[in-house]
């Protein structure tokens, strides 16, 4: 007997069968149904709780029942087995469970303005009596808004992260990289404000007669910086995860290094890249101080973005949720049900665009 | 159009580490050069360093000459992808691009190049396959994804790219070393082939290998882990695994070291 046989003799390594008991899938129901019945019995008897605090004791009951049972039948190692599966759905319940309660609440009590005159009328000359009214003014304000931001910070987001996956190198490098991830920090309206000092109150009045102008523009500016930072630091991790391998092969084949980046590298990395600008994009579009500050907000269509006041389905919210008319909050969730709409449908464009190209 | 390799005194570095140390050897056209060696001694590091790949790490750099014909590849106004589409390189593990199909894969070289009519391409694709001996397995799937075929397609797909682009010299670094033994075949049958048209080197850990395929063989070695890789003998592949000069190439290919 070797020594590490000697050390392990009394550790049984090996099971005597390979067949072990298993815990019937009707026991386990009846623990639940015995816990549920347990816990209201003695929640709702004794009277010290509602409904959730029933279902915080039957989930106890339950795991301890479930403990005992398969320790029962199956063993201690597969009990604790089954408890840590029990705790992990758990986990994943209670993780969708708010997600399902926003998506429930959104729906039910957004969909009663769901109709033509939402989409299709601003919130001009609509009095706190009037029940219509509707968010077409918002909503391309969001769009053009967002869609600005996206087109200045997808090209530089992407080209900044190129440049530090790819060619930076030392000092500089590192120091745009920590700025970059000091901007992921920046609060919303501290961009809002840098662009209402910088743009609307400096800039804007040079072309505007001397007078400084809101504008979507601005909101546009104010998004993108927001977005920047988001998206060179998740195309960065997608550029990483390129492998190198794929870099030397293009080389070894005498293409230049930036048709390497832009034929192999770009490609390979395109669905993360695609998914960190949705992420970009959603948060941008859910932002209401920004737009607040430098584009006003309007009740009245205004199609222009560079000149003029102009509101966003965000804002759009906030002040229909703080309105006094009665007629205010449906206006309001369903502005909010739009905006996640709208999301979502980007979203998934963007992720169908990304796949199109690649090969099945 | 194979080209006369001329190595003297080439010395390599990763930033202050010295990796081989004045390494000369020259390579004769249309020959096979196979470079042996214990795993860290700088048989890689030298064959990247003939097409100049070697400089794409960070901090590497290199000293001495390197001529091809002649011309020395490290002259200040040589354009390194020129250099790199006369010598191209077959790396150790396949890297077919895994976006492209299989048919963009072996026209890559070309088309990133600028080569745009579609006859050229097709012809290349076909010649080109044919040469790497794949030709008839994929033929009737170039459309698929090249990271879709086996480890050993993956390979001859990796050295029909590299010979679309009609390069004068092919270095393989280890190409077989993650394939079976019937891929490794059909690569050294390839090799004997490409020899007609190409100068080849390759790396190998695999003795026999070098036996079979090459003409010239040369064993690399270090005194200990730290010191510099030098270039210990350099012959024919008869003498070196029959009768070799230097002990220590005699040790190594009989086992008794490394």
């Amino acid at each position: 007997m070797s020594l590490l046989q000697k050390e392990l003799s009394d550790v049984v390594m090996t099971p005597s069968g390979l067949r072990s008991k298993r815990l019937p899938v009707a026991v386990n129901l009846v623990i639940a149904v015995a816990a549920i019945v347990v816990a209201a019995a003695l929640v709702l008897g004794l009277s010290i709780g509602g409904w959730p605090l029933v279902a915080v004791v039957a989930g106890i009951l339950y795991l301890v029942g479930l403990f005992v049972a398969a320790t029962r039948v199956e063993g201690r190692r597969s009990a604790r087995n089954k408890i840590m599966q029990a705790l992990i759905y758990a986990a994943c319940i209670l993780a969708v469970l708010p997600l399902a309660s926003v998506v429930w609440t959104l729906i039910s009590k957004g969909a009663g303005r769901l109709d033509g005159n939402f989409f299709g009328s601003s919130m001009n000359n609509i009095g706190a009596r009037d029940p219509l009214g509707g968010a077409y003014h918002a909503i391309i304000g969001t769009l053009e808004q967002v869609g600005l931001a996206t087109l200045m910070a997808v090209p530089l987001g992407v080209l900044g992260a190129i440049y530090l996956v790819e060619y930076g190198r030392g000092r500089f490098a590192l120091t745009v990289r920590f700025f970059v991830d000091v901007m992921t920090g920046i609060p919303s309206i501290v961009a809002g404000l840098f662009i209402l000092a910088f743009w609307v109150l400096i800039v804007s009045p040079w072309f505007n007669n001397g007078t400084p102008r809101f504008s979507g523009f601005a909101a546009s500016l104010a998004l993108t910086v927001l977005m920047l930072p988001t998206i060179v630091r998740s195309t960065e991790e997608m550029l990483r995860l390129v492998p190198g391998p794929l870099r030397e092969g293009a080389y070894a084949l005498g293409v230049p290094q930036w048709k390497t980046i832009l034929k192999i590298v770009l490609p390979t990395a395109l669905p993360g890249i695609v998914t960190g600008v949705m992420l970009a994009v959603a948060r941008a579009a859910g932002e209401t101080a920004p737009v607040l500050l430098v584009a006003g907000g309007a009740a009245a269509i205004n199609f222009d973005p560079f000149a003029g006041n102009q509101s966003s389905l965000a804002l759009f919210v906030y002040q229909q949720a703080g309105d006094a008319s009665r007629y205010a909050p449906d206006r309001a969730w369903t502005a909010a049900l739009t905006l996640v709409a709208l999301v979502l449908i980007l979203t998934i464009a963007a992720k169908l665009l990304a796949r199109r190209n690649r090969l099945s | 159009m194979a080209k006369r390799i001329e190595a003297s005194n080439v010395t390599s570095y990763y930033g202050s580490f010295k990796a081989i140390d004045g390494i000369s050897m020259t390579v004769e056209p249309k020959t096979i050069t196979a470079l042996i060696g214990p795993s860290g001694c700088g048989k890689s590091t030298f064959l990247r360093s003939v097409n100049r790949m070697h400089e794409v790490l960070p901090g590497a750099r290199i000293e001495g000459r390197l001529t091809i014909d002649d011309q020395n590849i490290y002259d200040a106004d040589v354009d390194v992808t020129a250099v790199r589409r006369m010598i191209g390189m077959v790396f150790q593990r396949p890297n077919p691009f895994p976006t492209m199909s299989i048919y963009e894969n072996v026209v890559a070289g070309l088309k990133l190049n600028g080569a745009k009519k579609k006859s050229v391409l097709d012809d290349a694709c076909e010649n080109s396959l044919r040469s790497a001996n794949l030709w008839d397995e994929v033929k009737d799937r170039l459309g698929r994804p090249g990271a879709g075929l086996s480890g050993g397609q993956q390979q001859r797909l990796c050295i029909a790219r590299t010979i679309a682009v009609e390069p004068q010299v092919v270095l393989m670094d280890e190409p077989c070393s993650a394939l079976d033994p019937i891929s490794t075949l059909a690569i050294e049958d390839l090799m004997f082939k490409l020899k007609d048209r190409f100068t080849i080197i390759i790396v190998t850990h695999n003795m026999q290998q070098a036996a079979r395929v090459s003409d010239k063989t040369g064993f690399f070695s270090i005194d200990k882990t730290g010191d510099p890789g030098r270039l210990i003998e350099y012959d024919d592949t008869q003498k070196i695994f029959s009768n070799p000069t230097e002990k220590k190439t005699e040790d190594y290919i009989t086992g008794r070291f490394g």
